[in-house]
């Protein structure tokens, strides 16, 4: 019986066609479902700690407003996200416990510091830049609720892009300590940028598997060769240079090469020893139990609702 | 028409991948009888793959008259909007 729906449960997917919740899947999908919608949402929520640090020491009101305004973004597509794992039979308490027990990952970008203005543009521009590419492409995922989540999260997301990059070209074309801010930001993401891409396709432990299941539509490397081949000509636009002495355009390939990631640095972040990873966790835990008693009134104040509607 | 009989409202999906949309409403004893009317009624020509059937009194609606107000914080935020941001002609696809 069970193969029988395996095979029915391929086919559908075989004939791009969407998987949707109450549909038979296996085991296995459900999981790897679950471990990448979770992670995604994960990476939003925590996402918005390195730029909330910015709120409230942007440049000008504007900024402040724009900041806040796609922060709150983040936290919406965070919801759109648990929301669309929940529909998996998951609970999120036990999503969020395991983020809080570490045995749930979050983008690994997010565990380096925004320590200038300029790397809330880089981040905009780039760490945005390249979960579009990401997201673009999970449109077309197999799971109904998730690529339904990702048209409505990829809408929202085009203007945080053009606000980071608008700040980098403010800076770029601004005094030579402006210019010179907005170049070490980009030296200090321009790497991490490609790590959110994961693993070399032939490293990726769940790659193969993904792709079958059409969870992904483009495999790790050929992102992030998307991403570099789009972002030197907006680098160049407005004066910065890519920190890479190894990127070069590569006419037969039609692609630009560029040099290799320093993997020992991405599996250190990986592993919990990034700039910020514990700082990051331990301000989850903090303002999930700080937030303990707003729960807890809204149970409370249901409960004296029910209560007067039943004695009236 | 039977004083039990409660108002349904009516959503369809009309292919995988694509969200149930609301169609109209009809009136069932309880969930499992609006949904085969819902069938009989509004999936005549495939109109669907899937059909949901909700009753019409456990939706909570915004009034349309509350609009001024109930929309007033998010009326004055533009620079929510991708178009308001001027980029150079050569990166603007962005």
């Amino acid at each position: 019986m069970s193969e029988q729906h395996e095979q029915i449960f391929q086919n559908r997917i075989d004939a791009e066609e969407k998987i949707e919740p109450k549909d038979w899947m296996p085991e296995a999908y459900r999981r790897n479902l679950i471990r990448q919608i979770s992670q995604h949402a994960h990476s939003e929520v925590i996402g918005m700690q390195p730029e909330g640090n910015w709120i409230t020491r942007a440049p000008t009101l504007h900024r402040k407003a724009i900041l806040l305004a796609k922060v709150q973004d983040e936290g919406g597509h965070g919801l759109y996200l648990y929301s669309a794992a929940e529909t998996l039979g998951i609970s999120r308490e036990e999503l969020i416990d395991a983020l809080h027990e570490g045995r749930a990952k979050y983008a690994s970008i997010f565990n380096y510091p925004a320590i200038t203005w300029a790397d809330i543009g880089a981040i905009g521009w780039l760490v945005d830049g390249a979960a579009i590419v990401n997201q673009v492409s999970l449109q077309r995922t197999s799971y109904g609720p998730y690529a339904r989540g990702m048209v409505r999260i990829c809408k929202e997301e085009s203007f945080h892009q053009r606000q980071g990059y608008h700040i980098m070209m403010t800076l770029a074309r601004g005094s030579a300590d402006q210019k010179h801010m907005a170049q070490d930001a980009l030296n200090r993401f321009w790497w991490p940028a490609l790590m959110m891409f994961g693993p070399h396709d032939s490293e990726s432990a769940h790659s193969a598997q993904s792709m079958k299941w059409k969870v992904k539509r483009q495999t790790n490397d050929e992102l992030r060769q998307k991403f570099v081949d789009q972002s030197v000509a907006q680098a160049e636009e407005i004066g910065l240079t890519i920190p890479d002495p190894d990127l070069i355009w590569n006419e037969k390939r039609g692609h630009y090469d560029f040099g290799e990631i320093d993997w020992d640095e991405f599996a250190q972040v990986i592993a919990g020893n990034g700039p910020c990873n514990r700082q990051r966790l331990t301000h989850h835990r903090r303002a999930h139990e700080d937030g303990a008693w707003v729960r807890e009134a809204m149970v409370s104040y249901q409960k004296k609702v029910q209560q007067r509607r039943e004695a009236a | 028409m039977s004083e039990a009989m409660k108002l349904f409202e009516v959503f369809i999906r009309s292919k995988r991948g694509l969200d149930h949309k609301h169609v109209g409403s009809l009136h069932a004893e309880d969930a499992a009888q609006a949904l085969e009317y819902a069938r009989d009624v509004y999936t005549r020509r495939s109109e669907g793959v899937s059909i949901w059937v909700v009753e019409s009194s456990m939706i909570t609606a915004s009034q349309e008259d509350d609009c001024e107000s109930f929309y007033d914080p998010l009326d004055d935020k533009p620079y929510r909007h991708a178009t308001h941001y001027q980029l150079p002609e050569a990166v603007n696809n962005m």
